[in-house]
């Protein structure tokens, strides 16, 4: 359902052109728990960027469903992405004095859904947000708690996929844990594409499939339980 | 995103910060508040003048001297051009459609009365003055024909006068005692109180004698030739008659008793003054209303600062809104409401304060003369439409720069 063919990015800087990806190629089924992997500055946040249509590639074709959106506009992106992509970031990035039942229902907003109070909190509920949390601002809330407001926020149009840059990089490692078995759970019961970007191998090892870039460009697709598997005849 | 769900952003956005928000509108507040006082007070003082002119009679026309440069005669700032026989002269002419003529000398003086004393305009006139300024009188009679003759020193108090010289009793017969500076003064007997006139005119605190008991007793309203120089002469016409063709009459008549080249007087009908009076107050309305309407302006650049403020402080929000859904008019449709809602808000304060104020200073006494005010209903609906209006023309900038915020450079911002 998600392809990349070729994708290329390319920054104009003053100091030159910065080539974040050099032709990215990348097949994403439905129902994938996909982890992105690779060294910092390697172009997994600039691909994920444009997998989300927050951003379009300079070269290549990015086929959703199979039709081409690389050339979509802005509103055009905007409203796609509204309805099948949902957000979750390393820095939680909530609206400020929003309480976190109003940061999910943001979306619905923009939507024009109905019924918006009662999809918020079944999506809170769905987090394991309980409700005395509901009306409270992200001041008032913690890092996990905050990163599982976010993840509400992002599953509450029913998307088909979620992207998640770096979603645990704050968080201690229980409550990784905690947010890595939320999109577990995500992947399973409701078929929803989750595809997170991370730098630590215990995270990635959750997921069912391990991309790495290097230089902005994909240089291994492996299947995480057969590198487990890899894993336990090294070491045996 | 619906109005009532950007209203709700908007109202949010405003009272998280409540004192710059009061501070942003107070620029427009100001300005709504002064188009709506200012043009209040310019209407009030223009109808205000226009029933005082109106007040002086109806159908009158007023002859008046030109500016005399004889510094030995024109003492006291009177003219010598105008003379009670030029009064005489226009009575004797039998000009059609002129129905009365009253010369009048006048001038300002102590009035005393035992131990109260009051100041009132004294002035010296002739019995048709009654009828050419449609005044009416309360007790007694006005000045007489007899009283005329004799020079006599009557007096007749206008109803305040008579109020303020003789606070509790009958004022006819009295003395009252007319001090014209220095040792100087003579004594009066009360003939009259004339009814009150009421309105915003000081008609009420005038005093009235005979002409002549000017002429002779005070030297200083004689001219070179030992005539009355007078300030002005009344001339009454009837309803019918061809004003401009009386008024070409009378000039014709005084240029030549003058024999000058140039009328070294003015005559004026009630309705030349009415229309020079609402000329003068139209242009002031002009410059009342272009400097309230600057105060607006530059209101509304305070809106548009604040609001570039707000979009800056906000690129991060505006990122995730725009991660989360939200189209370029979603994010014009937010910050307009918001300086449309700022705006409107100082707009309803500014006709609260203005419609406040300018009750408050109808009736109000300002420099001895009481304050008309009159509240335009379209002076509030012109300047709350241009609140409204400054408000969206100062939101939408700001609001077309947040749609060119890229979300991925919002989000990184950090
Ligand atoms: N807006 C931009 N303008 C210019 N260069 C950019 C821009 N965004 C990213 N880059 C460059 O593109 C390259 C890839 O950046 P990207 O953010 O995708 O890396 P990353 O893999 O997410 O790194 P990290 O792990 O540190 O988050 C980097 O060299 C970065 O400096
Ligand atoms: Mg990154």
């Amino acid at each position: 359902m998600i392809e990349l063919q070729e994708v290329a990015k390319t920054y104009v800087t003053g100091a030159g052109p910065v080539h974040a990806l050099r032709g990215a190629d990348l097949k994403i089924t439905r129902g994938e728990f996909v982890a992105i992997m690779g060294q910092s500055g390697s172009g997994k946040t600039t691909m994920m960027n444009i997998l989300g249509l927050l951003d379009r590639p300079t070269g290549g074709r990015y086929l959703l469903e199979g039709s081409d959106v690389s050339d979509l506009d802005a509103d055009e992106r905007a409203r796609l992405r509204g309805r099948e992509f949902g957000f979750v970031f390393q820095a939680y990035n909530l609206v400020p004095r929003l309480s976190a039942i109003e940061q999910v229902e943001l979306p619905l907003v923009y939507q024009g859904a109905k019924d918006r109070r009662e999809r918020a909190a079944a999506a809170l509920e769905r987090v394991g947000l309980s409700v005395e949390f509901h009306r409270r601002g992200p001041t008032q809330l913690s890092g996990g708690q905050q990163q599982r407001v976010a993840i509400a926020r992002s599953i509450v149009v029913e998307p088909r996929v979620i992207l998640a840059d770096e979603p645990t990089g704050a968080l201690d490692t229980a409550t990784s844990a905690e947010v890595m078995a939320l999109f577990r759970d995500l992947v399973q019961r409701h078929g929803i594409t989750v595809i997170i970007v991370t730098h630590e191998a215990e995270i990635a090892a959750l997921t069912d499939r391990i991309v790495r870039m290097v230089d902005g460009r994909i240089v291994g697709d492996v299947e995480t339980r057969l590198l487990a598997r890899g894993q336990q005849e090294a070491s045996a | 995103m619906s109005i009532a769900d950007a209203l709700r952003v908007a109202t949010r956005a405003i009272l998280a910060n409540r004192l710059r928000s009061i501070l942003t509108t107070l620029g427009l507040v100001i300005g709504v508040t002064s188009v709506i006082v200012l043009i209040a007070v310019g209407q009030g003082a223009q109808v205000g003048v226009a029933s005082k002119i109106r007040g002086l009679g109806t159908d009158l026309i007023f002859v008046q001297p030109g500016q005399s440069n004889d510094r030995t005669t024109g003492a006291r700032g009177q003219s010598v051009s105008l003379t009670r026989s030029d009064s005489d002269a226009i009575v004797a002419a039998a000009i059609p459609g002129v129905a009365g003529v009253a010369p009048q000398i006048s001038f300002n003086a102590q009035l005393i009365a035992g131990s109260n004393n009051s100041r009132g305009s004294v002035i010296g006139t002739t019995p048709d003055y009654i009828t050419v300024r449609s005044a009416l009188v309360a007790q007694g009679e006005f000045v007489t024909d007899t009283d005329v003759d004799r020079r006599a020193l009557n007096m007749v108090l206008g109803s305040a006068l008579a109020e303020s010289l003789f606070p509790n009793g009958e004022a006819i017969g009295q003395q009252v005692r007319l001090a014209i500076g220095g040792p100087l003064g003579f004594n009066f007997r009360v003939v009259g109180v004339m009814a009150a006139r009421g309105g915003a005119t000081d008609q009420d605190s005038q005093a009235f004698v005979p002409v002549t008991t000017m002429q002779s007793r005070l030297p200083f309203t004689r001219n070179s030739t030992g005539e009355i120089a007078v300030n002005q002469i009344s001339i009454q016409m009837t309803s019918k008659a061809d004003q401009k063709a009386v008024k070409a009459e009378i000039t014709n008549l005084l240029v030549a008793r003058h024999a000058v080249a140039a009328p070294d007087f003015t005559v004026q009908s009630q309705n030349d003054l009415l229309g020079a009076a609402s000329e003068v107050s139209a242009t002031l309305s002009i410059l009342l209303g272009s400097v309230a309407g600057i105060s607006l302006l530059v209101g509304g650049i305070g809106v548009m600062n604040i609001m570039l403020v707000s979009v800056t402080e906000r690129t991060r929000e505006i990122g995730i809104r725009r991660a989360v859904g939200a189209q370029s008019r979603d994010i014009v449709l937010q910050f307009v409401t918001e300086a449309l809602t700022l705006s409107i808000g100082g707009g309803l304060l500014g006709m609260a304060l203005g419609v406040g104020i300018a009750l408050g200073l109808n009736g109000r006494q300002v420099a001895g003369q009481a304050m008309t005010t009159l509240i335009q209903p379209w002076s509030i609906i012109v300047a709350f439409a241009v609140a409204a209006g400054v408000g969206l023309a100062s939101g939408s900038y700001p609001a077309f720069r947040a749609t060119a915020i890229d979300p991925i450079v919002a989000l990184r911002n950090e």
